[in-house]
C-alpha cells in the first residue's frame, strides 16, 4: 500500500458541490500530476465538514491547514506554494475566527476549550470515504476481524450490554438488550436493517456519518448480523440522500471485494449481504415498523405493536433495526472494550452523542461531545454564543418530536435520565436554539404543520387531531384564538399522546404542552391582547374594537 | 391520437424496462416508481397501470403507494420544480420572509404549477441540510443561506 506525505480533501456538501467543488478537485489533480507529485500527494472529496461558512473548503494534512473559499484559479498556488515548496499561505487560508465543528477542534482552539470526543464522527473528514484502503489504515475492520476470530456472538452482545449503549434514534432503548432479544428470536432466517431515514427537521449527523464513513455502517451491520445470527441486511437511507446511497454502494462493492462481505467472511463460515434501499419521501418511514412495510414495497403505514420486529419483523422474520449513529458506536466499543467507552459520559447514558446545532447562534454545525453536557456549554462554547448578541429564549430538541427547552433548563445536563426527570426529551440530536425574536406560537404552528403533512393518516387520532391542533395555532397566531382553544390544544396533546399508534402522534403535541406549560402567557398575549409580543404572528391590522379582557 | 398511442408506446417501453431491471417483485414496487417519476418527472396514471399490469400487484395497491411518498408524484409538474423546506430550522432563521419573496415572485400557492407550465412550487419538510438554513431547491440544485433578495437571481437563473 502506498504511502502519501500528503493528503488533500477537497470538501463535497451540496453547498460545495453548487460553488464548484468538483471543478476544484479535478484542478487539484491536473496540478498535482502537473508537479510530478502524484506518488506523493492523494487528493480525495470528502463530503460535509462540518463547517457552514465558506464553501468549499480545502484541507491539507498533515499540517491540517485549511483553505477556503478556493476558487479553480487558486489551485495552481497551493499546489506549486504548499505542496511543492512546502509554504502555508496565509491570505488563502479560511478565517478562523469563524471555524466551526470539527475543524476548530482539530487546529484553532486546541487545547483552550473542552475539546470535542469523537467517536462517532472519528474518521468523517479526515479519511477517503470512498477507498476501502484508506479505512483499513485508520483500524477499520479491526473489530470485525476481532469480533469473528476471537469472540462468540454472547461475547459479542454482552460486550455491547456492558457499554450501556443506548439507541441514538430518539428513544433510548438500550442497544445490547434490543440484540439480545433478537439473538434469543426463533428463526432460521433474521435480518439487520441500519435505519438512516433521517428525516427529523435539524438532523443531519446520520448523512455526515454516511457520506463521510461509510464503511463504519457497514462493519458495525455485519459484527450485528454475527451476534443476532443474520445473514442478510438492509440499510434504508432517505430519498433525498442521494450521495450517502452513492458512497454506500460504492463501499459495499468494495467491501465485497475484499471478503469483507458475501461469503466465507474473514475465511470464516459466516456469510452477510446488504442491499442500499432508497426511501421516497415520507417522515414516518423513520418508525420502524413503517420502514419495514416500506422496504416490503408498501405504504409506510406502521404496524400495530407488539409483535415486535425483534420477533416479526421483515417479511415477519426476526429483525435487528438500529440507527446510523448507534450502529457507528459498535466497531470502536469492540476495539476498545466496554470499560473504555464507558468512561465518557454520564454512569446512565455512556458515550458521546451527535449535535446539529442550529439556529440563532453564531456558528452551526455538527459537533460530537460526551454526554452530560449542558445547553448553556453548547451555546457557550461550540455555538460561540447567540447571534448579535440576542437573549437565548428556548432551544428544541430532537427534531419536531423533541422538546422546546425554556432557558431555565439550560444548565440540565443533557442525558437521556437527567432530560427525563426534567420532563423533556433529548430526542434525536438536533439543537435548534432560539432567540427573543421566536414567537412560541408561531413555532408550534410551523412544527404541528409539520405533522399534519408527516402524518400517514392511518390511525383517527393522529390524522385529525394534528390538523386541529395545527389550526387553532394558526387561529391564534392570526389574532382569531380563544382562551377555551388552549384547553382544547391540551386535551388534543393528550389524545395524541394516549391515543395514537406511533411515535409520530404520540410526540406531536409535545409542543403544544411544553409552549403551555413554560410560555404561556406569551401564548395568552396574543388572545387576550390581540398582540404577539415577539413581534412575529400576522395578528391583526387593526386593534379588535373590544379587546377580549377575560 | 396518434400522439397519444406514440406516447403510450414510449411508457410501454419506458415502464418496461425499468421493470425489468428492478425485477416484477413487490419489493421493488417504490425503487420502480421511484426511477419511472425520475424519467418522467412525474407518474402518469397509465405508467401506473403499466406497472401494476407487468408486476401483477393490484392497481389499487400500486396507486395507493404512488400517492403516499412525496418524492412521487401523480401530477404533471412545471418545466421547473421549487422545492421550499418549511420546517423549524429554516423557519426560524428567516425561512418565513423568503417564503414570503417567493410567493410574491411567483404569484403561486404550494403546489401549484404557473398557467405556462414553467413553475411549480413545493413545500417540502426537511431536507437534512439544515446548517446553512434558509433551504431551497430547483430541480437539482439546493441553495443554502438564502435571502428575500437573492429569489429573484436564482429564479433568473433558470429563465
Amino acid at each position: 500500500m502506498k504511502v502519501f506525505r500528503s493528503m488533500v480533501l477537497v470538501s463535497s456538501d451540496p453547498q460545495s458541490m453548487l460553488h464548484g467543488a468538483e471543478e476544484v478537485f479535478q484542478r487539484f489533480q491536473a496540478e498535482i500530476k502537473a508537479f510530478g507529485l502524484e506518488d506523493e500527494v492523494t487528493v480525495s472529496m470528502v463530503g460535509d465538514i462540518g463547517r457552514h461558512d465558506v464553501f468549499p473548503l480545502v484541507i491539507i494534512y498533515p499540517e491540517a491547514v485549511t483553505y477556503g473559499p478556493v476558487g479553480v484559479d487558486q489551485v495552481h498556488a497551493i499546489v506549486e506554494e504548499h505542496l511543492y515548496k512546502g509554504r502555508v499561505i496565509p491570505e488563502f487560508q479560511a478565517s478562523v475566527r469563524e471555524l466551526s465543528g470539527r475543524i476548530a477542534w482539530l487546529n484553532a482552539r486546541k487545547g483552550t476549550v473542552p475539546a470535542e470526543q469523537r467517536i462517532v464522527l472519528e474518521r468523517a473528514g479526515l479519511i477517503d470515504p470512498t477507498s476501502i484502503e484508506d479505512y483499513i489504515l485508520h483500524d477499520g475492520y479491526a473489530a470485525l476481524g476481532k469480533v469473528l476470530t476471537e469472540m462468540t456472538p454472547m461475547d459479542v452482545i454482552g460486550e455491547i450490554q456492558k457499554s450501556g449503549l443506548k439507541g441514538r434514534g430518539g428513544a433510548g432503548f438500550p442497544t445490547g438488550l434490543k440484540w439480545s432479544f433478537v439473538s434469543k428470536a426463533n428463526g432460521d432466517k433474521k435480518y439487520v436493517i441500519c435505519n438512516a431515514d433521517e428525516s427529523e427537521p435539524g438532523t443531519f449527523k446520520d448523512r455526515v456519518i454516511l457520506e463521510g464513513d461509510p464503511f463504519s455502517i457497514l462493519e458495525a451491520m455485519t459484527i450485528a448480523a454475527f451476534a443476532v445470527g443474520a445473514d442478510e441486511g438492509y440499510i434504508y437511507v432517505r430519498g433525498e440522500y442521494a450521495l450517502a446511497q452513492e458512497r454506500l454502494i460504492q463501499a459495499i462493492e468494495q467491501a465485497k471485494e475484499y471478503g469483507f462481505l458475501g461469503k466465507g467472511i474473514f475465511g470464516t463460515s459466516f456469510n452477510f449481504d446488504i442491499h442500499v434501499h432508497s426511501g421516497a419521501g415520507a417522515y414516518i418511514c423513520g418508525e420502524e415498523t413503517a420502514l419495514l412495510e416500506s422496504i416490503e414495497g408498501k405504504r409506510g403505514e406502521p404496524r400495530i405493536r407488539p409483535p415486535y420486529p425483534t420477533t416479526h419483523g421483515l417479511w415477519g422474520k426476526p429483525t435487528l433495526i438500529n440507527n446510523v449513529e448507534t450502529l457507528a458506536n459498535v466497531p470502536a466499543i469492540i476495539r476498545h472494550g466496554a470499560e473504555w467507552y464507558r468512561q465518557f459520559g454520564t454512569p446512565s447514558s455512556p458515550g458521546t452523542k451527535v449535535y446539529t446545532v442550529l439556529g440563532n447562534v453564531n456558528v452551526t454545525g455538527l459537533i460530537e461531545v460526551p454526554m452530560g453536557i449542558t445547553l448553556r456549554e453548547v451555546i457557550a462554547i461550540y455555538a460561540r454564543g447567540m447571534k448579535n448578541n440576542r437573549a437565548f429564549k428556548l432551544a428544541q430538541t430532537g427534531g419536531s418530536s423533541g422538546s422546546v427547552i425554556p432557558a431555565s433548563l439550560q444548565d440540565t445536563p443533557m442525558d437521556f435520565d437527567s432530560y427525563a426527570r426534567a420532563g423533556v426529551s433529548l430526542g434525536s440530536g438536533a439543537l435548534l436554539i432560539c432567540d427573543e425574536d421566536t414567537c412560541v406560537v408561531d413555532l408550534a404552528r410551523v412544527l404541528l404543520n409539520f405533522f399534519r403533512r408527516e402524518s400517514c393518516g392511518k390511525c383517527t387520532p393522529c390524522r385529525v387531531g394534528t390538523e386541529r391542533a395545527w389550526y387553532l395555532l394558526k387561529r391564534i397566531s392570526e389574532g382569531q384564538g380563544a382562551l377555551k382553544d388552549l384547553e382544547e390544544l391540551l386535551d388534543l396533546s393528550d389524545n395524541l399522546y394516549q391515543l395514537s399508534n406511533c411515535g409520530l402522534g404520540q410526540t406531536a403535541g409535545t409542543p403544544i404542552r411544553d409552549i403551555l406549560k413554560h410560555f404561556r402567557a406569551e401564548v395568552e398575549a396574543h388572545i387576550r391582547l390581540g398582540v404577539c409580543p415577539a413581534g412575529v404572528c400576522p395578528m391583526h391590522e387593526e386593534i379588535p374594537a373590544s379587546p377580549v379582557i377575560a | 391520437m396518434s400522439d397519444l398511442i406514440v406516447l403510450k408506446e414510449s411508457i410501454n417501453e419506458l415502464v418496461k424496462n425499468v421493470v425489468e431491471k428492478h425485477g416484477a417483485s413487490r419489493a421493488e414496487l417504490i425503487p420502480i416508481l421511484n426511477e419511472i417519476n425520475r424519467k418522467m418527472g412525474y407518474l402518469p396514471s397509465y405508467a401506473l397501470e403499466e406497472v401494476a399490469r407487468l408486476t401483477q400487484i393490484p392497481k389499487s395497491q400500486v396507486f395507493s403507494v404512488a400517492t403516499f411518498y412525496q418524492m412521487l408524484s401523480t401530477d404533471e409538474m412545471g418545466e421547473h420544480v421549487i422545492r421550499f423546506c418549511e420546517s423549524a430550522p429554516c423557519h426560524v432563521v428567516g425561512g418565513r420572509q423568503v417564503w414570503q419573496r417567493l410567493q410574491e415572485e411567483l404569484h403561486l400557492q404550494p403546489g401549484q404549477t404557473s398557467p405556462d407550465g414553467k413553475w411549480t412550487l413545493v413545500t417540502v419538510s426537511c431536507l437534512g441540510v439544515c446548517g446553512v438554513g434558509p433551504v431551497l431547491i430547483v430541480d437539482d440544485d439546493m441553495y443554502g443561506n438564502v435571502t428575500p433578495d437573492m429569489i429573484p437571481e436564482i429564479l433568473a437563473r433558470y429563465a
